[in-house]
C-alpha cells in the first residue's frame, strides 16, 4: 500500500451520513447546553400528588416515582453521556497518540515497555477495567470518564504506532532527519499531520463505545450517582417501576438510542469518507 | 505448531501473572485502607485493627501478595467476606451458570452472524440487504441494558410469555422452566453481537467474492452454491474468527450487565455484588477467573486462526 495515499486525504464532500450524524449530535449538545434553561419543570422538584403520571400535555414524558418531570430530567442529564463519550475519547487520544508515536520513534526498550503495557491493558475485558477502578474508590463521573478513556488507550496506541512506523520510512521523514530536526519536531511536524485520518476515524468509532460503556457503568451504579439524571442511571432506577410506569425508563433509553445511533452513523460515515481500505489495513487486532 | 502453542501459553501465563499484580495493587495500594472499605467509614479503630490482623494486612505487601498468589495456585482463592464461604466455591457456582448463558449466546452469535452476513453479501445492494444493514445499525447501537428492559416490558409484563427475571436450577424446575429463564438474557446478549459479526462477515465475504479464485471457480462452471461453500466462505471466515474473539470481551461486559438486570446469579452478578458489598477477596478471585477466561479465549482464537490459515507467519504478527 502506498503511504502517499495517506499523505493526501481525499478532497471530496463528506457523505450524507457524516452530516446527518453531526447535525443530530450538535442538536443534542445544544439541548444539553440549554438543559435546565428550557426544561419545563425543575428536574429535582418533588411533586407527590403527581407521582407516576403517564405522558400528557403537561408532562410530555410523564413523571417518575417522586413526581419529578421525566422530560426535564432527561434534558438535564443529556450532558453526562456527551461528556463521557467525548471526554473519554479525548483522554484515549491524549494518551494513546503520544505513546504510539514514542513507540514508533524509539524502537527498542521504550517501544517494548509501551507495547507490552498495552498488551496487558487490552488483556482485561473492557468493563472489568472500569469495574476494577470504580470498585475500590467511591464512584464519581470523572472517574468513569477516566476509566472508560483508559480502556481505549491501547487501541489508539497500536494504531498510531503502526501508522507512524509506515510514515517513518518515507522520504520526507528521511529529509527531515537529514536536516537534523529533533525527535519532537519530526513527530509533531512530519508524522502527525500525515497520520491523522486513521486516528480520527478510529476515535469517531470509539465515541460510540465510550458512550455505551459509560452508561453501562452508570447503570450498574458505578458512574454518576443519584440524584443526578444520567440516562443509564435513570434507566437503572426505573427498573422497579417497569410494570407500573414504563415511560420513566423508556424516555431516557430512547434518547440514549438516538444519541448512540447518530454517533455510530457519524463514525461509520467518517470511515467511509477517509478511505475505508486504509483503515482496514491499519486497524490490526483491537 | 507445538512451538507456537507453547509460546502462546507462556504468554497467557505472563498476562495472568501481570494481571494478578495489577488486581492486587489496585485493591491494596490505591484506595488506602481495605479494612475501612470492608467495615464502612464508621468502624471503630479496634474493629479495624482486629480485621487487619485477621486478614494479614499488617504483613509487608509483598508477603501478602505471595500468600494470595500461592493460595490461588493451590486452588485457595481466599474466603468470601460476605458469603462466609470459600471464594473458589462461590466463583465456581456462578461460573457454571454464566457459562451456560455465554455458551448459548455465543453459539447463536456464531451461527446467526455468519448466516446473516453471507445472506447480506450475496444479496448486496438489494432491499433485503439494505433492510438488514439498517436493523444491524440499530442493534449495534442500542445498549444491552436498554434491550433487557424493552424485552422484559414486552415479553414479561405485556405478553406474560416468559418470566421477567431470576433463575431456577435444571433439576428443580425441569427443562422448560430452566430454559424459560434463559431465553430473554440469551436473546439480549446475542442481539448486538449478531449484528456486529454479520456486518464483518458481510464485508469480508464481499471482498472475497471479488477475488480471482472465485472468478476462476465460477468460470469452471461450478454452481454458485458450491462456489460459496467451498471457495468463498472458508476464506471469508478468517476475519470473522478474530471478530468473534474480540466479541468475547464484549460478551463478558454484556454478561455483567444482563445478569444484573435479569437477576441471574452468574459471575457478572457476583462481581457487581462483590463490589457493592466490598467483598474484596471475592472480587479478586472473580477478576482473575474472568481475565483467565478472556486470555484463553484469545489464545484459542489465535491458534484457530493459525490452524486455518497456513500463510500466517507468527514471527511478524506480534503487533
Amino acid at each position: 500500500m502506498s503511504v502517499a495515499a495517506l499523505a493526501q486525504p481525499r478532497r471530496r464532500a463528506p457523505p450524507r451520513q457524516v452530516l446527518v450524524g453531526a447535525a443530530i449530535i450538535l442538536t443534542i449538545a445544544f439541548l444539553a447546553l440549554l438543559g435546565n434553561a428550557i426544561a419545563p419543570y425543575d428536574p429535582t422538584a418533588f411533586a407527590v400528588r403527581e407521582r407516576f403520571s403517564p405522558p400528557s400535555a403537561l408532562h410530555w414524558f410523564g413523571t417518575d416515582e417522586f413526581g419529578r418531570d421525566v422530560l426535564s430530567r432527561v434534558l438535564s442529564g443529556a450532558h453526562y453521556s456527551l461528556a463521557i463519550g467525548f471526554g473519554a475519547t479525548a483522554i484515549s487520544l491524549a494518551l494513546g497518540v503520544p505513546l504510539g508515536l514514542l513507540a514508533a520513534f524509539h524502537r527498542g526498550a521504550i517501544e517494548a515497555i509501551i507495547m507490552r503495557t498495552m498488551d496487558l491493558l487490552i488483556a482485561l475485558p473492557p468493563i472489568l477495567f472500569g469495574l476494577l477502578v470504580l470498585a475500590v474508590t467511591p464512584p464519581a463521573l470523572w472517574k468513569t470518564i477516566v476509566a472508560v478513556g483508559l480502556v481505549y488507550v491501547p487501541i489508539l496506541t497500536r494504531l498510531t504506532r503502526s501508522v507512524a512506523l509506515g510514515l517513518l520510512q518515507e522520504n520526507f521523514v528521511q529529509a527531515a532527519r537529514a536536516r537534523a530536526e529533533g525527535a519532537i519536531s519530526i513527530l509533531a511536524r512530519e508524522i502527525l499531520p500525515n497520520a491523522w485520518p486513521p486516528i480520527i476515524v478510529e476515535s469517531g468509532l470509539r465515541v460510540t463505545f465510550a458512550v455505551l460503556l459509560g452508561s453501562s457503568l452508570s447503570f450498574l451504579g458505578l458512574g454518576a450517582q443519584p440524584p443526578s439524571s444520567e440516562w443509564g442511571l435513570m434507566i437503572s432506577e426505573s427498573r422497579q417501576f417497569i410494570d407500573q410506569a414504563p415511560w420513566i425508563g423508556l424516555a431516557p433509553g430512547l434518547c440514549l438510542c438516538v444519541l448512540l445511533v447518530s454517533v455510530n452513523v457519524f463514525g461509520e460515515g467518517l470511515r467511509e469518507w477517509l478511505d475505508p481500505r486504509l483503515i482496514g489495513r491499519f486497524r490490526g487486532p483491537s | 505448531m507445538a512451538k507456537l502453542i507453547t509460546q502462546r501459553l507462556l504468554g497467557v501465563i505472563g498476562i495472568l501473572l501481570a494481571m494478578s499484580i495489577l488486581v492486587f495493587c489496585i485493591v491494596h495500594v490505591l484506595p488506602g485502607n481495605v479494612a475501612y472499605a470492608i467495615l464502612g467509614e464508621y468502624a471503630t479503630p479496634a474493629a479495624v485493627a482486629t480485621l487487619e490482623a485477621r486478614l494479614g494486612l499488617n504483613d509487608p505487601l509483598i508477603v501478602q501478595y505471595w500468600h494470595w498468589l500461592s493460595g490461588m495456585l493451590r486452588g485457595d482463592f481466599g474466603q468470601s467476606l460476605v458469603m462466609e464461604r470459600p471464594a473458589a466455591e462461590v466463583v465456581a457456582d456462578a461460573l457454571g451458570r454464566s457459562a451456560v448463558l455465554a455458551a448459548l449466546s455465543f453459539a447463536l452469535v456464531a451461527l446467526g452472524g455468519v448466516l446473516l452476513g453471507v445472506y447480506a453479501a450475496t444479496h448486496d445492494g438489494r432491499a433485503s440487504d439494505r433492510f438488514l444493514t439498517l436493523v444491524q445499525f440499530l442493534f449495534i447501537a442500542v445498549p444491552d441494558f436498554f434491550w433487557s428492559i424493552l424485552v422484559i416490558i414486552v415479553f414479561a409484563s405485556w405478553l406474560h410469555w416468559l418470566p421477567a427475571t431470576g433463575y431456577v436450577p435444571l433439576a428443580q424446575a425441569g427443562f422448560w422452566g430452566w430454559l424459560s429463564h434463559l431465553v430473554l438474557p440469551v436473546l439480549v446478549l446475542a442481539s448486538g453481537l449478531v449484528a456486529h459479526v454479520s456486518r464483518m462477515t458481510r464485508s469480508s465475504m464481499l471482498e472475497v467474492l471479488e477475488s480471482r479464485y472465485v472468478l476462476a471457480a465460477r468460470a469452471k462452471g461450478l454452481s454458485e452454491r458450491l462456489v460459496l461453500r467451498r471457495h468463498a466462505l472458508p476464506n471469508a471466515l478468517l476475519p470473522t474468527i478474530t471478530i468473534l474473539a474480540i466479541d468475547i470481551g464484549i460478551l463478558i461486559g454484556g454478561v455483567v450487565v444482563v445478569e444484573t438486570v435479569f437477576a441471574y446469579p452468574g459471575l457478572g452478578r457476583m462481581l457487581v455484588f462483590a463490589i457493592e458489598h466490598h467483598d474484596l477477596p471475592l472480587l479478586q478471585a472473580g477478576m482473575m477467573v474472568v481475565t483467565a477466561i478472556y486470555a484463553l479465549a484469545n489464545l484459542v482464537a489465535d491458534l484457530g486462526y493459525a490452524y486455518l490459515d497456513p500463510r500466517i507467519r507468527f514471527g511478524k504478527a506480534a503487533a
